[in-house]
């Protein structure tokens, strides 16, 4: 597969940046503003002290993304302080997930990254609990429609999403990490028993390193969005780049977990495809021994194809005309991941027929 | 060569296949549309602004067209894109040339932070700049309208530009977005001005743009330093009232009509409060235009 996009060229190679004409910088600025990961750019850029060499025009936009990024750390190390006020009085461990744990244990996923909410995991039965601690802290639910609410409660791993009343802030609160109506079943209480507590918290805790990467990927590769899809991905690249570094044993670790888990085809997925598009480094043995989790040739190639696409920028300069249908297919893939055909029926003539649409 | 060097046609040509680049102040835009609404509006208002088609880098790129579904012919609607993102709903045709002006404004307000950027009209005379920092339905367009005509250079009516180390005050001068009565109060305030066609039942209500004064877009490389920050208001009847402000609730005030104050975080209220200790703060109470040059003329005198 070919993955000609300037914006991972650069990712990969920051260095590279000195053969941009002007013209390269101004797509260049584009697709990383498409992808959210402008940010991301910068930060890769300004610590290999290569803002400098930045003509002056694109170095304003990276300068202001840096500015975002930054901002938006601080709102996220905000947003947990005050989830953790609302549910101080509740007995049961938080789990921070996502990005907003990035943050909170200061890893180089975070750097530059842009948040559209916070993620966290609680034991199933404490859901109710932690559900009315966060309405009577400012945090309400959305989407008000009754098979909307009936779909998350009865079917899916979260909550409907919570939005805070005064901050607009998004809140999604887990109970596991896939829907409960899904294919792949890991066990949320696995997840729960390794999970690590957050250093100047009472009762925070994030996942385990190898657990976080298999969360990363069994939400990149396993949800039907993939509007973020390449910033996921870099913060799959840099999850693996990280926990690889601090411990020797990391890649064993995280296949052993990956089948204890259930979560192997993920894994492969995440990979096979931070490998190919970011070049992460993963030992041959390693590699090797994921494919253990690979579907068949036939499948691959086909996630080659569509994944191809979905990876991209969903920029105009990086859109074919594949791309639609590609995204498409990839979303029809999640639902059937996620349900099971006769619930999936339900659900799509539901959507199709009864749900109020939304006017224009 | 400047906007006013291609006939209408002719930039409506460029509009719909590469686009155009218009130097906008310190900003490179280029702008792609189909519609002739654009090309109208952009001809008439934009006139003076220099194109620069062989530049190679865009600080934005808009487009504003019609969508690809039935609402091209049935009551049409137009969107606006940056770059392929959608930031506002579909509007309806009428409206196309003020959604571009609101989108262009987005662009500069939410992804461009190397500015502290005041929601307010700035205006300049003998190199010192004057802040006219104020919700809407203030009158501040009306009045930075009126004092652009009698001798004031106009920055920008409606986005003030503070840069973050200097304080300099960037011009981002374009075309002045009135509302309802203020067209036409405009228009007979003086005669000579150039106002592009009305949008009807937009949000705000009638929408006209007045063409900046040509004087002012020459000069949009030129920054000025901030002397004054004045809130005006617009009250029918009263005589015209200007007061000194206190400096702490002053600041305050530019703090809440900020876009991206707490975005810059501590820098912002550097920036903020280091403008407000530079400057003369006002309250500025008004209905008579005439009355409102004859005051703002002496104080730029003082």
């Amino acid at each position: 597969m070919t993955f000609c996009v300037l914006l991972t060229q650069v990712l990969v190679e920051p260095e590279s940046i000195s053969r941009l004409t002007l013209r390269d910088w101004d797509l260049l600025i584009r697709q990383a503003r498409h992808a959210n990961l402008l940010g991301r750019l910068a930060s890769k850029l300004a610590e290999r002290q290569l803002l400098a060499q930045v003509p002056a025009q694109p170095q304003s936009h990276l300068e202001a993304a840096l500015g975002v990024a930054h901002r938006q750390m601080l709102a996220v190390q905000w947003e947990v302080n005050r989830i953790m006020q609302a549910v101080a009085e509740i007995p049961a461990p938080i789990i921070l997930l996502k990005g907003a744990a990035y943050v909170i244990q200061q890893l180089p996923a975070a750097q530059g990254r842009m948040f559209s909410d916070v993620d966290i995991l609680v034991p199933k039965e404490r859901l109710d609990a932690v559900e009315m601690a966060l309405k009577m802290h400012g945090w309400i639910t959305t989407h008000h429609d009754a098979y909307d609410q009936r779909y998350y409660r009865t079917w899916m791993h979260e909550l409907p999403p919570m939005l805070h009343l005064t901050r607009q802030t998004l809140l999604d609160v887990h109970h596991t990490i896939l829907p409960e109506t899904a294919r792949l079943h890991p066990d949320p209480k696995k997840l729960l028993d390794r999970a690590v507590p957050v250093a100047g918290f009472k009762r925070l805790q994030v996942l385990a390193p190898t657990d976080m990467v298999l969360h990363s990927a069994t939400h990149l590769f396993h949800e039907g969005e993939f509007k973020n899809g390449l910033r996921d991905l870099t913060d799959l690249d840099a999850l693996l780049r990280h926990f690889s570094q601090q411990e020797e044993a990391f890649w064993e670790m995280l296949l052993d977990r990956a089948k204890q888990l259930d979560l192997t085809r993920p894994l492969y997925y995440a990979l096979r495809y931070t490998t190919r598009i970011l070049h992460t480094h993963v030992p041959a043995v390693a590699q090797q021994a994921a494919s253990i989790g690979a579907p068949g040739w036939v499948t691959i190639k086909l996630m080659d194809a569509l994944l191809l696409h979905a990876l991209k920028p969903h920029h105009p300069s990086c859109d074919g005309w594949l791309t639609q249908p590609a995204l498409w297919m990839l979303f029809v893939r999640s639902h059937w991941l996620k349900m099971p055909p006769g619930l999936l029926f339900r659900h799509l003539l539901h959507k199709f027929f009864l749900s109020p649409k939304e006017t224009a | 060569m400047n906007v006013s060097g291609l006939t209408v046609n002719a930039l409506a040509r460029e509009l719909r296949r590469e686009g155009v680049q218009i130097r906008i102040g310190t900003y490179l835009v280029r702008i792609q549309s189909s519609l002739s609404s654009i090309a109208q509006g952009l001809h008439l208002l934009y006139a003076d602004y220099p194109l620069e088609p062989e530049a190679a880098f865009a600080d934005f790129h808009v487009s504003i067209d019609p969508p690809k579904n039935v609402r091209r012919w049935l009551a049409p609607q137009v969107i606006f894109r940056t770059d392929g993102f959608v930031p506002f709903k579909p509007l309806p045709a009428d409206q196309a040339y003020p959604l571009l002006e609101w989108g262009l404004n987005w662009c500069i307000s939410t992804q461009y932070h190397r500015y502290l950027v005041i929601h307010g009209a700035v205006i300049e005379k003998n190199g010192r700049a004057m802040i006219l920092p104020a919700p809407p339905g203030s009158g501040k367009s009306t009045l930075c309208a009126a004092l652009v005509t009698r001798g004031w250079r106009l920055l920008s009516d409606e986005l003030t530009l503070v840069s973050l180390d200097t304080l300099e005050i960037v011009p981002m001068c374009r075309p002045v977005s009135l509302k309802n009565e203020s067209i036409q109060i405009i228009q007979g305030f003086e005669k000579t001005v150039t106002m592009g066609r009305a949008s009807h039942d937009t949000n705000k209500g009638t929408v006209a743009h007045m063409r900046a004064p040509t004087a002012s877009v020459m000069r949009s490389q030129e920054t000025a330093v901030p002397a004054w920050v004045v809130f005006p208001k617009y009250e029918p009847g009263v005589t015209a009232q200007l007061d000194e402000h206190a400096k702490a609730s002053a600041c305050m005030k530019i703090a809440d009509n900020t876009f991206n104050y707490s975005m810059l975080g501590l820098r912002g209220f550097q920036t903020a409060s280091n403008l407000i200790d530079r400057c003369d703060c006002y309250t500025f109470n008004y209905s008579n235009l005439d009355d409102a040059v004859t005051r703002f003329h002496d104080l730029a005198q003082q």
